[in-house]
């Protein structure tokens, strides 16, 4: 198992994800030995995963199942302990494509935050590429580097533990991309292009508020990056249904003739089975604005 | 110069090289070609002296279609204060106030001024110019500039260029589907190096080339001792790998798999090798372990091709070889001249070559057969004007447990259709219908505010996960997916 490939088998050390039900799943560090709760029962972990195929079902103790699924950075995204806010999947993919990621891409990550985007980012660039994160708070730095070692990823990943606006990202020159999500972006933008390739890369920067995205914008230009855009990219999520639909009673019709075919013995009992979509009750309606640019060669 | 040479060779623009030409948000794909003449938004234009400059390099396009590399932009024209106004109520827009006629203009552009200078002619000879506020000088500029400068920018493709550029100009031939959509897919489908992904896709082979460049091509296995040799020869950080496969199999429809779009992504050669082939007719053949690849019965296996292929170019060339063959055949023929003997030569050179095809054929039949009777592929990307539930419940077999699959559909119903008939299925979790909204924003000092809504015509998907399938009936389950109103009771299914 790693977060960048995959592999069939449950193993000792292995993290799998537990799906419970639709946006319930639960990371699980397997151990020989161990025990974990569900609301299912309890998963004896030698018995029931060691040695099991990913996308076994597993029946817990009190008789309810689950299902173990091998970890990729989407379900990792919507299981993860939060130390921070993070970026969901709709956010992750668009900023993944902007940036043009791909194997063998350098990037540049502030802050890593609970490393949502990371393991994405990781995914991505591997097995060729290379992530420098800078993140500023040392626990979470600590944490998140003790994550990319268990989910076999930290060979690709290098954790610096510093102030990105003041220190940069600890390189120059190398990375294709650079990405922040800080609360003063404007102010590492002149860091991100030290770290950007001579030859020109590609720069994002995320924030919820319209007046961050304004002065990112401004240094953006002042420093020279060019094709600037700022989008903001929002999910919506249809919910299957069959619904009924009773038919109105008009009363008896005098003017249609009485055939043998009438239609339900009594008309106000008739209703259409109508299978459609509907939208939950609230949606996420804003993340952050994406600001894309680029830097041309220097 | 010199010194760079080498570094950026790879940056550097080459003759047969796939790129973009692009002007504003108008996007191009073509290829680098010597003395062929282009046309780009109405106009003809040479491509040769690109060949040597850097991509991204913007050209002026000067007479006779050729391109000059622009010179680097000086500070832009008189930013000082410039004279304004404070509002409009005194502008009256009578059509009056552009001194310069459309012939005037015409003239201008014959005696060679550039972009710029004729904006600065437009400006000058307003009457209403200076009374406007900044920020509507501004945009008068902006628009002037798209509307006057004859420029094009050379990009090296990338799948959010070709994305962009498909969507603009011929979204029909994508099914509609939208970049930020693509976005969306390539990462629910989990695509990344060393992975198995299955494309069945009609979008001209932009979704096919998407997924290969994340795909990243071949990557060789190595051990931590070639590591370090092969290190020296590359000159990458290089990382073992476990397993050594990474391949996208294209199923597709009809006579042959359409690559257009991939194409213009201009992928090295080890990109290709990973790739294969397998028309779906055969799709049900080798789930029941009937299909036949050697050259026993290929009889049967080439008819059903090529007839797909006749039926769909060569109809008048079929009818022509039929005549052919009677020929030779004449009764009264007793002695063979030279000239016979010549078309008796290039027949058998004809069979030949024809022979040698066909076997090429089946090896790559064998080749794609062989990624996927295992049944283990790790990922399932669907995008086509195909009705999606048919196409997933046949595809949706070969790949592994706990992998996940995205369908792209142009319209909400058929999905919908897709999501039933894969819950009444089973071996499916975390399915979801989902479509992104995607807005674009003017950040200007004083003048942010978002642009003209983008429709919701950028498609649907739907994603999932595969699972083990064992013998419990999921409409059985102990919960379904669709919320009930009361507490769902813990059934006790298996021991």
């Amino acid at each position: 198992m790693s977060f960048v490939e995959y592999s069939d088998v449950i193993q000792d050390g292995d993290v799998a994800i537990v799906y419970l039900g639709i946006d319930s799943t639960m990371p699980i560090k397997v151990q020989k030995g161990a025990q974990t709760q569900t609301r299912y029962g309890v998963i004896r972990h030698s018995t029931d995963l060691i040695g099991q195929r990913y996308g076994s079902k597993v029946t817990c103790s009190k008789g309810g199942w689950v299902h173990v699924l091998h970890p990729t950075p989407e379900l990792w995204t919507v299981s993860l302990p939060h130390r921070t806010q993070i970026l969901y999947t709709t956010d992750i993919a668009t900023i993944t494509m902007m940036l043009e990621l791909k194997p063998g891409s350098v990037v540049c990550e502030s802050g890593t935050g609970s490393g949502s985007l990371s393991h994405a980012i990781l995914r991505t660039i591997a097995p060729t590429g290379h992530l420098h994160t800078v993140e500023f708070h040392q626990q979470r730095a600590e944490k998140v580097a003790e994550e990319f070692k268990e989910h076999r990823v930290d060979h690709l990943v290098t954790v610096r533990n510093q102030d990105v606006c003041k220190d940069g990202f600890g390189v120059t020159g190398v990375a294709d991309a650079v990405f922040l999500d800080i609360p003063s972006p404007w102010e590492a933008v002149r860091h991100a292009k030290t770290a950007l390739k001579r030859q020109g890369g590609r720069v994002c920067s995320f924030s919820p508020c319209i007046e961050q995205v304004q002065k990112t914008c401004q240094a953006l230009m002042d420093q020279g990056f060019e094709e600037l855009s700022s989008v903001e990219v929002l999910l919506r999520v249809h919910d299957v249904r069959v619904v009924s639909m009773p038919l109105p009673d008009f009363g008896p019709d005098p003017s249609a003739p009485p055939g043998p075919d009438s239609r339900g013995e009594a008309p106000n009992h008739a209703s259409i089975a109508l299978k459609t979509t509907t939208p939950p009750r609230e949606i996420p309606g804003h993340t952050g604005y994406l600001t894309f640019a680029t830097k041309p060669r220097t | 110069m010199a010194d760079n040479g080498d570094e950026d060779s790879e940056y550097r623009i080459k003759v047969g090289d796939c790129v973009v030409l692009k002007r504003g948000d108008i996007f191009k794909a073509m290829q680098i070609q010597l003395g062929k003449k282009v046309i780009f938004e109405k106009q003809w234009i040479f491509l040769d002296k690109t060949v040597g400059q850097l991509y991204s390099t913007t050209f002026d396009i000067v007479s006779g279609g050729n391109l000059l590399p622009q010179k680097p932009k000086n500070a832009d024209d008189a930013s000082d204060a410039k004279e304004a106004g404070t509002d409009n109520r005194n502008i009256v827009d009578d059509g009056k106030s552009q001194k310069l006629t459309r012939d005037d203009i015409e003239t201008l552009k014959e005696q060679g001024l550039k972009g710029q200078e004729i904006i600065q002619q437009l400006i000058d000879n307003s009457s209403t110019f200076r009374d406007k506020t900044e920020y509507a000088q501004d945009k008068y500029i902006k628009k002037k500039k798209k509307k006057y400068e004859n420029t094009v920018t050379i990009l090296k493709p990338s799948c959010r260029i070709l994305a962009m550029m498909y969507h603009g100009r011929e979204p029909g031939k994508i099914c509609h589907l939208r970049y930020d959509t693509l976005a969306q897919m390539l990462t629910l489908g989990n695509v990344h190096a060393g992975s198995k992904v299955l494309v069945f896709e009609t979008c001209a082979g932009l979704v096919l080339g998407s997924v290969m460049e994340r795909m990243g091509g071949k990557f060789v296995l190595l051990t931590l001792q070639s590591l370090a040799v092969a290190h020296c020869i590359i000159k990458q950080p290089l990382f073992p790998l476990h397993s050594g496969h990474g391949s996208v199999v294209q199923m597709y429809p009809g006579g042959g798999p359409v690559r257009a779009g991939m194409e213009s992504f201009g992928f090295p050669a080890h990109f290709h090798d990973t790739l294969h082939e397998f028309p779906i007719c055969h799709v049900n053949a080798l789930l029941a372990g009937t299909l036949d690849t050697t050259g026993k019965h290929s009889s049967a296996v080439e008819k059903q091709s090529d007839k797909d292929k006749e039926k769909e170019q060569n109809q008048p060339e079929a009818e022509q070889a039929g005549e052919q063959q009677d020929g030779p055949e004449d009764p009264n023929m007793e002695t063979v001249t030279a000239e016979e003997a010549r078309v008796e030569k290039e027949k058998k050179e004809k069979e030949k070559r024809k022979e040698a095809k066909a076997q090429e054929k089946r090896m790559k039949l064998a080749a794609a057969v062989a990624q996927l009777e295992g049944r283990n592929a790790d990922g399932l990307i669907i995008a086509s004007r195909f009705h999606p539930s048919s196409v997933v419940m046949g595809l949706l077999k070969f790949l592994a447990p706990s992998r996940p699959f995205v369908i792209y559909s142009q319209y909400k119903e058929a999905l919908i259709e897709c999501f039933t008939k894969l819950k009444e299925h089973g071996g499916t979790v975390n399915v979801r219908l989902t479509d992104t909204w995607l807005r674009h924003y003017q950040v200007l000092p004083n003048r942010t505010h978002p642009l003209l809504l983008m429709s919701g015509g950028g498609g649907y998907l739907l994603s999932g996960t595969t699972v083990a399938t064992d013998t419990a009936k999921p409409s059985g389950s102990q919960r379904v997916e669709e919320p009930a109103a009361k507490r769902q009771k813990l059934t006790d299914t298996e021991g």
